[in-house]
This record gives structure tokens, sequence and C-alpha cells, in this order.
């Protein structure tokens, strides 16, 4: 052992890749002096495939499921994002029952990814119950999607210009019955989870993003509206008919400590949980009647154009940057991944923290590194 | 052990005729025997039902095949296994501390059974300093666990270990003040005599008088910290830490700690069973050694009740509960039983 | 919200000599500069009380290398959305295929720090005055720049081996015996 290993006050830990509270493969190098963090790096790319290279070398349809693989938790939303993309840069308008159906599905699938996030963070925190009352309600929802499309985590659900299966006989009932007995549950993580005395402790005072650094970092979601401000896509900038269903958009209050903390954006999902419901009712009231693949087209080759298109996940924007020279296969897709930006502001708001403040704040964030590696 | 030596006096023919140091050493082994049995078994047990209570607690089943029965048999098949695993010391350890830490923290969960009054004869050694000898026998685990954190060669362990040295140093202090307040109208630290003081119906213990009552509530507190459990499970925080202090441990070195970490929790169940809840006392239809397990495992499984509800502390947080929330009061609670007790001396 | 000839019209104003090309023909109209002034650039969008850019929605890099239609060229491209005032604006840098240089524009908007790492990283296109320019997703001794269109995958990376395995079905059109499988039979 060498002395000067030990001359210098701070210490540095690696946290991740393997680690139970990094939500994936990230890995952190922290400067700790004692308890407290005085540095964090992040380290990513554990997970890289290098989904643009793929996409450049398959045709338009064939990068749907990749697009399920970058956030697998809310797959759902992903590949709704690539195919609006796709139907802008061809001009492409899908039939009511359509959309009506991916709104139905992106806001299940809202719901789970919600549940996910929750579950996780409690556990985060350090409370193991809520996080399994949380998957069991999860599981629920991936059992509908498995009787709408046969897969449970990817789903290659949202083809261009139509889904892949109009659903089940019994699936809108289903759907109802679900929804009806979830609401209450939601109440009772209130009760276990959100208001209790030590995770407002944990994490009320924990992880503050200001406004202005919200925006510089172009923090988008849940994340953008735990720091007040009111800002989602399905209201500002409608895809999929969204302007016509009544739905409130829910923002951080600061109720219990300083505004953006990481309670607040635990909240928001929470609340936004309650939105959705709504939406999925709403959807389930209307739904057209239409053939769901009345308008997938044989041969999808796009004129040639450019077009940035993004969507609201249950992470935040997730936007696609799609390039066509006219041919069969895209010249060039670019993802701008909502977990990529929001982790590069970590480092800003982690430190002086303590170490277990940045498991809270990595929580809070929600992050999915496949969607940050891609 | 009076009461071992007893029976095989009366029972065990010859006994008289054995040389006189194996009379004094036969009961002894035998006592600890017993004691090391119950160490065994209560683990053994307390992990089945933690698995039981949690996965009731999260609309799960738990454990349902080994054995039969409620997979009764898990925790046996589970340290089976834990004996048939390799056993790996990191390369960069500390071999010799890394092999002796689980053996300390063992060691200081066992020896403190050794004045546990399980009845009014069922008592290894009635020692008349035994809450002293328990406070004391009980603080070794934390050497142990340091010298784990210390000998992993880890930071998330040595994390750990610092971690339970601060946490479980800081929460010595208001439990056994706390615990005074229980010392002081008794007159004695053996065991034995404080139970005693509380014979008489079930008002006569010490949880239903006003000043140690909120005693019951600092020691509870403090001695969960003191086994580090949730919310004060911050030395093993798995979500931070990984393991904590016992991360680069597997097979049968970790089930040790997992062992203590049981054994511990009975232990000081037991012990608040012994100062507040009356020991061995209770309404004649069972026996004494009966009720005073069944207090014991009443506290024990609302450990496990917490545990499954609450999220954890942070570490300044905790530090902030033991010395700015529980050592006043335990203060307070020392001056007031000591106040009380000069009033009831000098009252006529 | 202003359109986007208002913008271009405010830009073409400020910035004449800068302005190299713009065309609100396409689908979301754009403007295209001179790479030495983007910093400058941005930071007018970003600071002009008119415009407001608050927010750089995404950075990407496009290597033109082999297209059917566009000359030989790299390109870095600026999304740029206003939060206030809720308008858009595409904003590109054409770049030469080799020795790629250009301002960062990381003090304008901070996310732009790991944009441009990404786009380092599978361009190579650098980005003067960025203050911690290492390569994001690859390793940091990974040779060449994936998102290139004349990458060309090496064979191991550190003694192992990174190019895809063969496929199975290549396997077995080669004679390879892969036991009882659907390809065996044919």
């Amino acid at each position: 052992m060498q002395v000067e290993a030990y001359a210098g006050e701070e210490m540095v830990l690696n946290m991740g890749p393997q680690h139970p509270s990094t939500h994936g493969v990230l890995r952190l190098e922290l400067e700790t002096d004692g308890e407290i963090v005085r540095k964090v790096i992040p380290h990513i790319g554990y997970l890289h495939r290098c989904f643009e290279k793929h996409a450049e070398n398959i045709d338009y349809p064939g990068v749907i499921p990749f697009c399920d693989r970058m956030d697998y938790i809310a797959s759902m939303n992903n590949s709704l994002g690539y195919a609006l993309a796709v139907e802008k840069l061809m001009g492409l308008e899908v039939n009511e029952r359509v959309k009506t159906l991916r709104v139905l599905m992106a806001e299940l699938n809202r719901v789970a990814s919600h549940l996910l996030s929750i579950g996780t963070y409690a556990m985060d925190i350090g409370s193991f119950t809520p996080f399994l009352h949380c998957f069991r309600e999860r599981e629920k929802v991936l059992d509908l999607f498995e009787w709408l499309c046969g897969a449970r985590l990817l789903y290659n659900y949202n083809w261009v210009g139509g889904v892949s299966h109009d659903i089940p006989e019994g699936f809108e009932a289903k759907t109802r019955e679900f929804v009806t007995q979830f609401e209450p549950v939601i109440a009772e993580l209130d009760k276990l989870l959100s208001y209790n005395k030590i995770f407002l402790e944990r994490t009320a005072d924990v992880g503050i993003i200001s406004e202005e650094q919200a925006l510089s970092h172009n923090v988008t979601g849940p994340n953008l509206r735990g720091s007040g401000i009111g800002w989602d896509l399905r209201k500002e900038e409608p895809y999929c008919g969204y302007e016509t269903y009544d739905f409130e958009v829910p923002v951080g209050l600061g109720e219990h400590g300083p505004l953006g903390s990481c309670w607040d954006r635990y909240y928001v999902r929470v609340r936004e949980m309650e939105q959705s419901l709504g939406l999925i009712r709403q959807a389930l009231e209307r739904l057209p009647e239409g053939d769901v693949h009345e308008h997938i087209p044989r041969r999808v080759r796009p004129a040639k154009s450019e077009v940035y298109d993004r969507t609201e996940t249950p992470r935040g924007e997730l936007g696609y940057y799609l390039v066509s020279d006219g041919g069969l296969i895209p010249f060039r897709v670019k993802v701008k991944s909502p977990c990529f930006t929001v982790l590069s502001l970590l480092p800003a708001i982690a430190k002086g923290g303590m170490v277990a403040d940045i498991i809270a704040i990595i929580g809070s964030i929600d992050i999915v590194m496949g969607e940050i590696d891609r | 052990m009076e009461y071992l030596r007893e029976v095989l006096t009366q029972q065990v023919a010859g006994y008289d005729q054995l040389p006189e140091v194996l009379q004094i050493f036969l009961p002894m082994l035998l006592a600890c025997l017993l004691c090391l049995g119950l160490v065994a078994l209560v683990p053994l047990v307390a992990i089945w039902g933690e698995r039981k209570v949690s996965a009731h607690m999260q609309d799960r089943l738990g454990p349902m095949r080994v054995g039969g029965w409620h997979g009764w048999a898990q925790t046996i098949a589970d340290g089976v296994k834990l004996l048939l695993k390799e056993d790996i010391i990191p390369a960069q350890a500390d071999r010799l501390l890394f092999k002796l830490a689980p053996l300390v923290v063992f060691a200081g969960g066992f020896a403190a059974f050794v004045v546990l009054p399980f009845g009014e004869r069922f008592i290894v050694s009635d020692l008349n300093i035994g809450v002293l000898y328990i406070a004391a026998i009980s603080s070794l685990g934390v050497v142990g666990i340091i010298m784990a954190g210390w000998a992993s060669n880890n930071k998330y362990a040595l994390f750990g270990g610092m971690r339970a040295a601060a946490q479980i140093v800081s929460y010595e202090i208001p439990t056994v003040l706390a615990i005074l307040t229980v010392v002081i109208p008794v007159g004695s630290l053996s065991m034995q005599e404080i139970v005693k003081a509380q014979s008489g119906g079930v008002f006569n213990w010490f949880i239903f008088e006003p000043v140690t009552f909120l005693a019951f509530w600092v020691v509870f507190l403090g001695t969960l910290a003191e086994v580090n459990r949730t919310p004060f499970d911050i030395p093993e925080a798995e979500s931070e830490l990984v393991a904590g202090y016992h991360t680069e441990y597997s097979g049968m070195r970790f089930a040790f700690f997992f062992l203590a970490e049981y054994a511990n929790m009975f232990l000081v169940s037991a012990l608040a069973t012994t100062l507040f809840l009356g020991g061995w006392h209770g309404p004649g239809f069972l026996p004494g050694p009966v009720w005073f397990i069944l207090k014991a495992v009443a506290l024990v499984f609302v450990q496990m009740w917490l545990r499954w509800t609450l999220p954890r502390l942070r570490v300044d947080q905790l530090m902030h509960v033991s010395w700015k929330v529980l050592l006043p009061i335990s203060f307070i609670l020392v001056l007031a039983a000591g106040t009380l007790a000069l009033w009831r001396e000098g009252a006529p | 919200m202003k359109q986007a000839s208002e913008i271009l019209q405010t830009l073409q104003e400020q910035f004449p000599d800068q302005i190299l090309k713009s065309s609100q023909e396409c689908l979301q109209p754009f403007v295209v500069v001179a790479p030495a002034a983007v910093a400058e650039i941005c930071a007018f969008l970003k600071n002009d009380p008119g415009l407001a850019f608050d927010t750089l929605m995404c950075l990407s890099g496009v290597d033109y290398k082999g297209s059917k239609t566009e000359p030989e060229r790299l390109e870095v491209v600026y999304h740029l959305f206003s939060m206030r005032d809720r308008h858009k604006m595409v904003l590109k840098v054409e770049l030469p295929r080799e020795d790629a240089a250009l301002p960062t524009v990381e003090t304008v908007w901070a996310i732009a720090n790991w944009h441009e790492r990404e786009v380092y990283d599978m361009y190579g296109i650098h980005f003067d005055g960025h203050s911690d320019l290492r390569r994001i997703l690859c390793p940091d001794d990974w040779v060449d720049y994936p998102l290139r269109k004349d990458y060309v995958q090496p064979q191991t990376y550190r003694g192992m081996p990174a190019a895809a395995e063969k496929q199975f079905a290549e396997r077995a059109q080669e004679g390879e015996d892969l036991g009882t499988d659907p390809y065996r039979a044919g």
C-alpha cells in the first residue's frame, strides 16, 4: 500500500455499471469526501448498440422493432414517435380508429412505465413494498398488451400507417375493468409512500432543478413539469388527436419543499397516471369503427425530404430526426432521447449532496439506459 | 444453570459421584449447547417468518414449496446451499480479519443470550450486572462490522462499516440511558430482579408507567437502529451501498452475518420484553418461557412490519434523530426517573 | 409565434454575410450558415428578445457521402425551439468531410455539451472551444467514427471479436454442420 494513496482527502467511488440503483448500466464516478459528494462524472455508453447505424441499413418499417428496444419500458410510445415521423415524411394520414388505438396504447403504456418508475423509486429510497404493489398493477397492463399483440415488453405495434393488430374481442371491457380497479390503488400509494414522513424527508429537499437549468439542458417531460413548467406536447403540439381529449397537465407545486425537487418530479408522475386513466376511458368510449390496416402502404418510400418530429413519451420529448434521400431505407435517423438530456444535468444537481441523495436523484429523473445509449 | 444442575443431580443417577470438575463443567456445556441451539433456531424461524410476513404484505405468497407446509424448510435449504457454496475471499482482502469478522459479529449476539431470563428458573446465568453485560457484549458486533468493512478492501464495504460504527455508537447512548430509567426504580442490574419487580399483574409492567413508557419507545427505536433494521438500515442500504459491509461475503461467512442479524433482532426484542413487558410474567394458563418468547416474537414482528412499510433515512437524518431527538429525551427521562424514585423514597 | 420567413428576415438583416442558403419550401424551413459564425448566430437567436430560442431540441450530425441527391459533405443540424414564443427553426452547417471543425455552442445551451460530444464521437467533427470533447458512447480508445458512411467495423477490439458473428443461415449455406435444424434438411 502506498502512502500517497491516502494523501488526498477525497475518495473516488465508482458507482456502476453494476449497481442496484443506477437503473441499468450507468456508471458514475463520484468524488466523495466522507458521505458528501464533491463531484459526479457520468459515463454512459455501456448499452450502446448504435441504433442509428442499424436504422441506416434497414427499410423504414424495419426500424420499428429497434425503436421498441430503446426505451424498453415504454415501447409503445417509442414506436409511435417513429411511425408518426415517417408518416409526416410521407404525408400519410391515418384513420380515426388507428389514432384512437394509438392514444389508448400510448396511455396504457404510460401508466405501466410510470408504475415502474414509481416502484423502483420507492425501492431506491429503501421501501420495498410499494415496488411490488406497483409491479402487481403493471403486470395487468402487460397482460393486456400480451393479449393485444402477443408481446409483453417489445410490441412492434405502431406500424407506419396503422397498427399491427386490431384489439381482440373483450379487450375494451378488460381495460375498463383495469382502470376501475386501478384508481383506488393510486390513493393507496399516496398513503403508503407519497406522504410518508421519511420519504418526504429524503426527497422533498433534494435534487432541485431550477427552471433556468431545465430549459438550458432541455429537460422535458415529468422532470420539466416537476420544476413547475406546464409543458406537455400532447397539449402544445397535439398529435393523434390529443387535442380532442379532455385532460390536465399536472405540474410540481413545491408543496413540501423547494420547487423542482425529487418529490415534485415523483408526484407529477403519480398525478399523470390519473390523467392517463381519464384518457384511456375517453379513448375507449369513442373508439370508432375502421380498418387498422387501411392506410398501411405497400412500400414505404418517402420523397427526398427531412423532418424532426417529437412526441411526449413517459420520460419526456422523444425526437426523431429523419432524413430521406428518396430511397427505401432512411438516410439518417437521429434520436433525441429525453433521458440523455436530463442525465447531462446530473453533475450540476448532484454536487454537494450525499451519496444517498445521488440515488434519490437518479431515481427521480427516471432514466432508461437503453434510450440514452441507443 | 442452577436449575440445570438440580435437574441433573436429581434425574441422572450417579451424577453426584462424578468428579467435581465435571459436575461444574457439564451443566455449563449443556447450557452453552442450549444457547447455541436457540441462536441457530431463532434465525431459522425468524427468516422464514420475515419472508412470509413480507410476502403477505406485498400480495405474494413467499416460499411455498420446500418442506411442504408453506415452505417451512426454505431457510434450512438456503442454509445448506450457503454451506455448499464456494468460499470466496477477495484477493486484496485482509485475510485474517476477513475470516474473523463474521465470527466476531456472531459471537457478540450469541454471548448475550446467556443472561436472557426465559423463565423464573430458565436463565443460564443471572449476572448481577446483566443489563450492563448485554449492552457491552452486544456492542462487540460493531467491531466485527468494522472489521468486515475494512478487511473486504471494497469501498462500499468500507462505507457500510463506517456508517455502522457511527450509527451503533450513536444509538447506544440514548438506549442505555433509557434503560437506566428501569434500573433506577428496581435498584438492580440483574435481569431477573428487573422481571421480578414487574410481578403482580399486567399493570405492574414498566410499559404502563409514564416515564418508562416513553423510555420503552426510546429503547425500541435505539435497538432498531443498533440491529440495522429499516428505517435505520443505512449500513447495508442495498440501493446505495450494494450490500454495505458484507458486500464481499458469500457462502457460510455471509450466512453468519445473516444469522447474527436475526439473532440480534430477537435479542433486542427479548431485552425490551425483560425491561418493559414483564419478562416471563403472564396469565397462568401458559408457562413463563412461552410468554417470554411470545412477547419477544411480537416485537420482532413489529420490527418486520416497519421494515416492509418504511423507506430508509439518510445518514445525517439518522444522526439527527439520535443526537437531537432521542438523546435529550433520554436525559430528561433519566432525570424524571431519578426524581420519581427519590420522591417515592421520601414519601411516607 | 413568428413565421419562418420573419425569423429568416431578422437573421439576414443581422448576419448578411453568414447566411449561405435557406429554404422554405420543404417540410421544415432551414437556414444554412457559415461554420465559423454558428456560435455567434446561436447566441443571437437565444438572446434576441424577439426570437428567444431558449431550447436546443436536437443537435445532429449527418454524413452525405453516398447520397444520391446531395453533394458529399458533413452537416451539423441544430433544431431550435422557443418555449416562450413557440416557434421553431432549423439551422444547418455544412462542413467538408476532412478536418471538419466548427465552434461550440455549449455556452449558449448547456445541453449542447453532450450533443456535441455525441456528434464528435460518431462523426469526428471537432467542436472548437468545447470544454470536454471526449467520446461519449463509444469507448475512449475506439478507432474511427461509426456513423460515417464509409465506416468499416473493426474485426477486434482489444483482442475481443467485435464484428457480428455469422448468422445461422449463412453458416448453414457454407456447409457447416449445425446439428438438427431446418437449414440442414435442404
